[in-house]
């Protein structure tokens, strides 16, 4: 009898639990969707029937002929691709290897080396705004790439270096001790031991650090707004200026923009369920 | 080859001393066991001689070579951890393989290496499996594989079976010691399972509180014990103490009095001034035999009997509260109340001073000796 009435609480739990899930779902996912269906349809399907699927008389691709054609919207999409993903390479490598340092190795200022590595977790890194902008241009990094590249790392890397950390001190001393033993050398023992078996909590700080720099507006719009270096969102801001009234083209733009960052996702999302541990101590 | 030489061995985390100066001789080809209760340093001094710990004093040397900082690859040692300590993300063959990989050794002997090594180990065919895919056993065998193919000058183990099942682990054991007798390796090998030390050493280091007590080949340190500590460690179940009274001392002769106020002459040598002094008697469960034929009796009450069907163990309580257990024949039909009387031949008692020192024993009869055994 009891055990029936476990059961049955369990399953009445469940079912609260994906309700409030999938109610935070649609909440979130429904802007999107309204973004995607509006960019499908004639200005005047946007404007009467806001939130309507676009049916026969609405639908059009106009703004997306417009956007493809009619701007450097594969430039704007090279540029904001290109930021990211040399800066995830940059943040995950450095990161891993600082984790390591951190976790493995006992050192003099360590543990205060990992504490001031982790206040830029708390300071947000818009507060250096003017010193950021001033030292890019004294580097001549203006309109460039790389000075995003180069905040963005710096925005990226306290965070991961404190999540590969985490991650690391679970990694059972014995496997470490037992490639030692086997002769490997440390950076072998980081490369094809440490790396792989942490690979879910790489993939958790790809997405972490990819999301904010690919949305980000503030520091393409300070240190890169020149011609030809802006990123994707900066540069459907542009359009806003351009075709003021046309929200097909701003529509179509952003729904377009969504397209790379949900194919890295899912890239790295498969990454997040695998367990990759079990086997290896018991 | 290669023998093992630790010299005053010390090792402290920071102001805790574990080991206190450990010195040990461990010949080419020999098997070596530490056994010890838990905490007594057996880890920390094997982790000490693979160079996972840092050394804090004496000498380690591997082939007449110090090696006090050399780290664990320059060694030539292989390690088995208790956890096993698979790489997860690779497969069998590649767990074996990937120490070897690294010394650039060409790709055939390798193959060549792991396969004959996988062969021994029964593991042929397992190599495409990964550790989450093998049984406990299985794991423990791929753990020892990757010891053997790296054809280590010295072998560690760290409870190795502890982690196994007992039928598992009876098996395991036995395939240990085949594998020794086939590469006739040196090993160095911690358990604190004392059927594993007697039924694989060579010879059996006994530790306690980071010191040594003695170290000896099984049959030595199960007849002839220096210590009242190693007398009560080796042996299942353990030897039966009672505190007796020193009442006469003659040449290479102890009287001493049981309690219950049997007296019985023993062959120690014991300095006439412990006359009237307390000293601890030792003796095996299974020299005790129901009736008086022997030299050392003692009497009391069964309050517990143990029947294991091919033996039967009978807890006596002795005149002074003192427990005392007695191995009898497995039909043995006495019953919990009854008084008994258990003697043993004076050849096999031991008996200890109050600092834990045994008295030197006087003509052993073969029968409670190790000296056949070199
Ligand atoms: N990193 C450390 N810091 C401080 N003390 C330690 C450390 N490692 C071990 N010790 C201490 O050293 C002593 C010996 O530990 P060790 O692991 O060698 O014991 P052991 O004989 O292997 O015990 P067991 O049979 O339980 O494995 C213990 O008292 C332990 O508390
Ligand atoms: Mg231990």
């Amino acid at each position: 009898m009891s055990f029936s009435n476990i059961r049955r609480e369990d399953a009445s739990r469940a079912v609260i639990v994906h309700a409030i899930l999938l109610t935070y779902t649609l909440v979130a996912l429904y802007p999107i969707f309204l973004v995607v269906i509006n960019a499908f349809k004639t200005r005047k399907g946007i404007f009467r029937d806001p939130m309507g699927l676009p049916n026969a008389e609405t639908f059009s691709l106009d703004g997306f002929t417009k956007v493809l054609a009619k701007s450097n919207f594969e430039l704007f999409f090279y540029n904001s691709f290109t930021v990211t993903i040399v800066t995830i390479v940059i943040v995950l490598l450095f990161a891993a290897m600082a984790a390591w340092a951190l976790s493995e190795y006992k050192f003099p200022g360590g543990t205060a080396l990992g504490l001031y590595l982790a206040i830029g977790i708390m300071v947000p890194i818009r507060l250096g705004s003017v010193s950021i902008l001033n030292l890019v241009v004294d580097l001549g990094l203006v309109n460039t790439l790389t000075a995003l590249v180069l905040v963005y790392v710096a925005q990226g890397l306290p965070l991961a270096i404190f999540i590969l950390t985490e991650f690391m001190h679970q990694i059972p001393k014995d496997l470490k001790e037992a490639a030692r033993c086997d002769g490997v050398g440390e950076f072998k023992i980081f490369f094809a031991i440490i790396l792989p078996l942490i690979r879910p909590a790489v993939a958790t700080v790809a997405v972490f650090t990819m999301i904010p720099i690919w949305n980000d507006l503030w520091f393409p719009l300070i240190l890169a707004p020149g011609d030809g270096k802006q990123t994707i969102t900066l540069g459907v801001q542009q359009f806003i200026g351009q075709y003021v009234t046309d929200w097909n083209a701003v529509l179509a733009s952003l729904s377009l923009a969504i397209i790379p960052i949900l194919i890295l996702y899912l890239i790295f999302s498969r990454q997040l369920i695998r367990g990759l541990t079990s086997g290896a101590v018991k | 080859m290669a023998d093992l030489k630790l010299d005053q061995i010390r090792k402290s985390y920071g102001a805790v001393d574990v080991l206190h100066g450990i010195d040990l001789d461990v010949k080419d080809g020999e098997f070596v066991v530490f056994v010890g209760p838990s905490g007594c340093g057996k880890s920390t001094l094997l982790r000490i001689i693979a160079g996972l710990e840092d050394i804090t004093g004496g000498n380690l040397m591997i082939d007449g070579d110090v090696v006090n900082t050399k780290s664990p690859r320059d060694r030539g040692i292989a390690m088995v951890f208790q956890s096993y300590a698979l790489y997860p993300h690779m497969t069998v063959y590649k767990n074996m393989a990937f120490g070897l990989k690294l010394d650039k050794q060409d790709k055939a002997a390798i193959d060549t290496r792991v396969r004959e090594a996988a062969r021994v180990l029964q593991l042929d065919q397992l190599l495409d499996r990964r550790p989450s895919e093998l049984s406990g056993g299985q794991r423990q065998r791929v753990a020892i594989g990757r010891a053997i193919v790296r054809q280590p000058k010295v072998f560690l183990f760290d409870e190795p079976l502890s982690n196994l099942d007992a039928a598992l682990r009876v098996q395991t054991r036995i395939e240990i010691a085949k594998l020794h007798q086939k590469l006739q390796s040196t090993i160095v090998y911690v358990t604190h399972d004392q059927v594993e030390a007697m039924t694989l050493a060579d010879k059996i280091v006994v530790m306690n509180g980071g010191n040594v007590e003695q170290v000896g080949s099984p049959m030595q340190l199960y007849h002839h014990p220096q210590t009242r500590f190693v007398a009560g460690f080796i042996g299942s179940p353990a030897m039966n103490f009672t505190n007796v009274t020193i009442d006469a001392v003659a040449q290479n002769k102890v009287t001493v009095s049981v309690p219950g106020g049997m007296k019985s002459v023993l062959p120690f040598d014991v300095p006439a001034d412990a006359v009237g002094k307390l000293v601890e008697l030792g003796i095996r469960p299974e020299h005790l035999t129901l009736g008086e034929e022997g030299a050392l009796t003692v009497s009391g009450e069964v309050d517990v009997v143990e029947k294991l069907g091919d033996s039967t163990y009978l807890y006596l309580k002795l005149a002074n509260g003192d427990r005392v257990t007695v191995r009898a024949a497995g039909h043995s039909r006495v019953r919990i109340g009854e008084t008994v009387t258990a003697s043993a031949p004076a050849g096999a008692a031991h008996l200890f001073a109050p600092n834990g020192k045994a008295f030197a024993k006087i003509d052993c009869p073969a029968e409670f000796s190790a000296d056949d055994d070199t």
